[in-house]
């Protein structure tokens, strides 16, 4: 186990020593022994910058079950590391965060941070793992733990909602990710992405590509709340805020994203890929933006926020990936695309992850996060203020914030779009920019709603719950580094950012694209001079500004969407006719009475042994090999079937008991008549016992209701009855016509005397040969005999109860 | 003489299968008695019938009947006279408490579990 492996697997084994710190040391807030493991996880993958700097690549195997070729191999390349970073860095702010957002009193903390221990670890397994399987255990363990930490406070209502809604779609996802895994490893015979990645021109011919590709697509499209699966992550919202921010903002949901990245080697050889990713990638950002602006919840405009910002990233990736298709060029022009796809990735996790925070102080300092009930904070929190201008500015792609420069590479790689020229990607390219320049009309609206509503305005105290005031410090730490990361960037992108991070994670995306060790020229430009994507941003502020004003005016057209015609109705009305509909199922053939079970039973038997006799033609009649008929034989029968069918029309249960009797006799004078005087003489015995014991039980009892009726016909058991009789007597006939070998009895009657030193042959098998049949039978016995003793003297339970 | 066993086996399954698709409990279990009758005598033909003396070695005969069926016969009549006992009782004790020897109205529903 290298270090390596015990960085992954950390808070795995920390998150066990929580709860002992929670008990131990009441008095210190749990968050405090908790921050420093991603810290030091921080600077511990800061180190690999270096490493993967100069494009090489860490692995480190543990063995974990080589026999089916799944081991625990960790990678540590550009874009793994770049997640890892994330993961770690935002973790360290989010549990600074949560200490003075968590109440110490009166919060469980140890199972918050057990909970996101397990999240942090989980999710550096998924973006360090080169094997799949190993990737895909860790992968469910982010949506197990996304779902505890979304359900963290139980006692809601909408928490448990949300937990579950989020849970079965991502579990959805993730069992399909499984699938494509599996075609994976059909079609290459190995799970580990390194190795999958050399064979990607094996995989793209394989039939099986097409179902792979789309497994994984669903796998990833769920996990990072893509069309129409973002229905999850509004409802998230429930969690607590620095779960919010930290999962459902700027890490987990970006496992979609990074799983697009990571196999975009594997399956962007097919144009398929690009248009799908890129296709949802935009509608998801149109539609999530549009979303947006009609929330009024603080955490619903960030939550379609984010799914519209994935939405964009998921665009650029898939945009990107045609780089791949124009081998050669020596200007490439997709590569920008996946460039603006990480860029974008690092910023929105600076800017997402501050304004969550943000919007979790002013939720904690006065007690809501109705943008109706907020407005005129300005005066009381002006740090906080700052900080939600920063982010939200960013956010809708204003100088001098990072996320201009990222919205800028993002026009650019739309528009380059329209150069497309496969996959009919040139009849509706147009589609791309014109969705792209929309949806960022839309972003700009809500961001100012997300600052002006909240910040600006008229103040209403008597809405609020309490007193606003600014935040602690403590509380203010994390969201001030965040921000000032989001202006930082926008100064320095390249010396901090281009040739650390994104150009080793392009080449971890777009390996066969690098012909000797060059790495990719990363260079962001804070200005492009004046061109198209220049003009469209002006264009984004101007419509933007002049929505924002005219926002009531416009606003009723949200009320032309149905109310009943939303995916969330689709979602629960799905949920509920799943439930509903299986319990249906389920009543329809299981209604408790014995006979319908019977029915089920005898008419399984008759078809499925018809179906065998008719298909194998299994049923012959050989006359050969039978024994002569005499007139007792028939006689014998013939009372035997009267008897039996008599039964059938007897009225009373006397009656019917002795003609059982009956029955029993002439089958016992049948085994007089084929030579068996053993079972002629038990059966004659145990007939009679058995008679008496009908006769004990149903004729002496007290006579409750004796309506004697005769048995009532019905056609379905005669008909069921008659199949059964048939089929018994279609294959008696048939098992004795093909007679295979010879019986093994001759052995026995050659040795009773010799070797067991009797001379009824029955009796000598029944307790020597084969004794242990009747030591058994013997048993059974004995058990009948307890059972009818237990069941006559104990009667505890009812006794007690009258 | 195994074609009529065979249809006289048939026969004892149709009628075992009639009385066990009826609503008395009384029935069911007569319907078992015939079932089990049917399966003996299914071994015994299924083992061939009137091939030789009894399988007892003092008759001296040339061949003898085939003793494994009638031995495996055997237990089998004990074991179903063991299980016929206790299902009699648990019936009794059943009408007993319930008043009913209709299965329909001891059916369990969701409520009562």
């Amino acid at each position: 186990m290298s270090l390596l492996h015990l960085a992954i697997v950390a808070p795995l084994i920390f998150a066990i020593l929580v709860p002992f710190f929670y008990k131990s040391f009441r008095r210190i807030h749990t968050g405090w022994f908790v921050l420093p493991l991603p810290i030091l996880l921080f600077i511990y993958f800061f180190s690999f910058i270096s490493t993967t700097k100069s494009k090489e690549v860490v692995m480190k195997t543990l063995d974990w079950i080589p026999t089916l070729g799944i081991n625990f191999t960790a990678k540590v390349d550009g874009l793994g590391l770049l997640f890892a970073l994330l993961i770690t860095g935002i973790g360290a702010l989010v549990v600074l965060y949560s200490i003075y957002y968590l109440s110490k009193g009166k919060e469980k903390l140890h199972n918050f941070y057990v909970y996101l221990l397990l999240f942090m670890g989980a999710m550096l397994g998924v973006v360090l793992s080169d094997n799949l399987i190993v990737m895909y255990a860790f992968w469910e363990l982010t949506s197990f733990s996304s779902f505890l930490l979304i359900g963290y406070w139980y006692h809601r209502e909408k928490s448990r909602y949300g937990a579950q809604k989020s849970m079965l779609i991502t579990v959805f996802g993730g069992l399909s990710m499984l699938g494509g895994i599996i075609l994976l490893y059909l079609m290459t015979g190995s799970f580990s992405i390194s190795e999958i990645i050399t064979q990607a021109d094996v995989i793209v011919t394989s039939p099986l590509f097409i179902p792979a590709l789309i497994c994984i697509l669903l796998g990833a499209f769920t996990k990072s709340a893509q069309f129409p699966f973002h229905i999850w992550l509004p409802d998230a919202m429930e969690a607590p805020t620095p779960v919010s921010a930290y999962l459902h903002s700027a890490t987990m949901v970006k496992a979609g994203i990074y799983l697009v990245a990571r196999l975009t080697p594997v399956f962007a050889v097919d144009g398929l890929w690009l248009w799908l990713v890129a296709s949802f990638g935009i509608f998801t950002l149109f539609w999530g933006s549009f979303s947006a602006v009609k929330q009024t919840d603080l955490k619903s405009i960030l939550a379609f926020s984010t799914v519209s910002q994935l939405g964009l990233i998921m665009s650029l990736l898939g945009v990107g990936a045609a780089s791949l298709h124009y081998v050669g060029l020596d200007d490439n022009l997709y590569v920008v695309a996946t460039t603006a796809a990480i860029f974008h990735l690092i910023n929105h996790a600076t800017f997402k992850g501050s304004l969550f925070m943000v919007v979790g102080i002013v939720d904690h300092e006065t007690g809501t996060r109705d943008i109706r009930k907020l407005g005129g904070l300005l005066h009381f929190m002006p740090i906080t203020f700052t900080l939600a201008m920063i982010g939200a500015f960013s956010m809708a792609g204003l100088p001098p914030f990072n996320g201009f420069l990222s919205k800028e590479m993002f026009f650019t790689g739309m528009l380059r779009v329209l150069e497309m020229d496969f996959f009919s990607f040139d009849s509706f390219a147009i589609l791309f920019p014109i969705l792209a320049w929309v949806a960022s009309v839309f972003t700009f609206i809500y961001s100012m709603i997300l600052v002006f509503k909240t910040f600006t305005g008229k103040y209403q105290p008597e809405k609020l719950e309490k007193k606003p005031h600014e935040a602690p410090l403590g509380m203010l730490i994390s969201p001030i580094i965040l921000a000032s990361l989001v202006i930082i960037i926008f100064f320095f992108p390249n010396s901090l950012l281009s040739d650390n991070l994104i150009s080793p994670a392009l080449s971890s995306i777009l390996p066969s694209l690098l012909t000797d060790e060059e790495g990719f020229m990363v260079h962001i430009y804070q200005w492009h001079g004046f061109n198209p994507e220049l003009f469209m941003t002006l264009g984004v502020i101007a419509v933007g500004v002049l929505l924002y004003l005219t926002l009531p005016k416009w606003r009723r057209v949200y009320d032309l969407f149905p109310e009943n015609l939303t995916l969330n109705r689709f979602y629960d009305g799905a949920v509920n006719r799943a439930q509903t509909g299986s319990f249906k199922f389920t009543k329809s053939f299981m209604n408790g009475s014995i006979r319908s079970y019977l029915v089920y039973i005898f008419t399984f038997f008759i078809v499925i042994l018809a179906t065998a006799l008719f298909y194998k033609n299994a049923f012959k009649v050989d006359t050969t090999n039978l024994a002569s008929i005499g007139v007792y034989e028939v006689l014998l029968a013939l009372l035997i079937m009267i008897g039996a069918v008599s039964i059938l029309f007897a009225k009373t249960r006397l009656s019917q008991i002795i003609l059982l009797g009956s029955v029993g006799y002439t089958v016992s004078l049948f085994y007089v008549l084929f030579r068996a005087p053993d079972l002629a003489l038990t059966q004659l015995v145990i007939e009679s016992v058995s008679v008496a014991l009908f006769l004990v039980c149903f004729y002496h009892l007290p006579k409750l209701r004796r309506e004697e009726t005769r048995i009532r016909f019905k056609l379905t058991n005669a008909i069921i009855s008659v199949g059964v009789g048939a089929i018994v007597t279609l294959i008696a006939l048939s098992a004795h016509s093909n007679k295979f070998f010879s019986s093994i009895s001759q052995y026995y009657i050659e040795n009773t005397y010799e070797k067991a030193a009797g001379k009824n042959m029955v009796n000598v098998i029944l307790v020597d040969f084969r004794g242990f049949d009747t030591l058994f039978e013997i048993t059974v016995l004995a058990i009948a005999s307890l059972g009818i003793y237990g069941m006559i003297k104990l009667r505890l339970a009812r006794r007690e109860e009258d | 003489m195994e074609i009529l066993m065979s249809i006289v086996v048939g026969v004892l399954f149709m009628t075992a299968t009639y009385l066990m698709l009826s609503k008395s409990l009384l029935r069911i279990i007569v319907g078992t008695g015939l079932l089990s009758h049917g399966a003996h005598l299914l071994i015994l033909t299924m083992g061939g019938l009137k091939r030789g003396a009894a399988p007892l070695l003092g008759e001296n005969a040339e061949s003898y009947t085939d003793p494994l069926p009638q031995a495996l016969i055997l237990t089998a009549i004990v074991i179903s006279f063991g299980v016929t006992a206790f299902f009699l009782v648990l019936a009794y004790r059943a009408y007993k408490e319930l008043g009913t020897d209709n299965i329909e109205q001891m059916r369990g529903t969701e409520s009562n579990e």
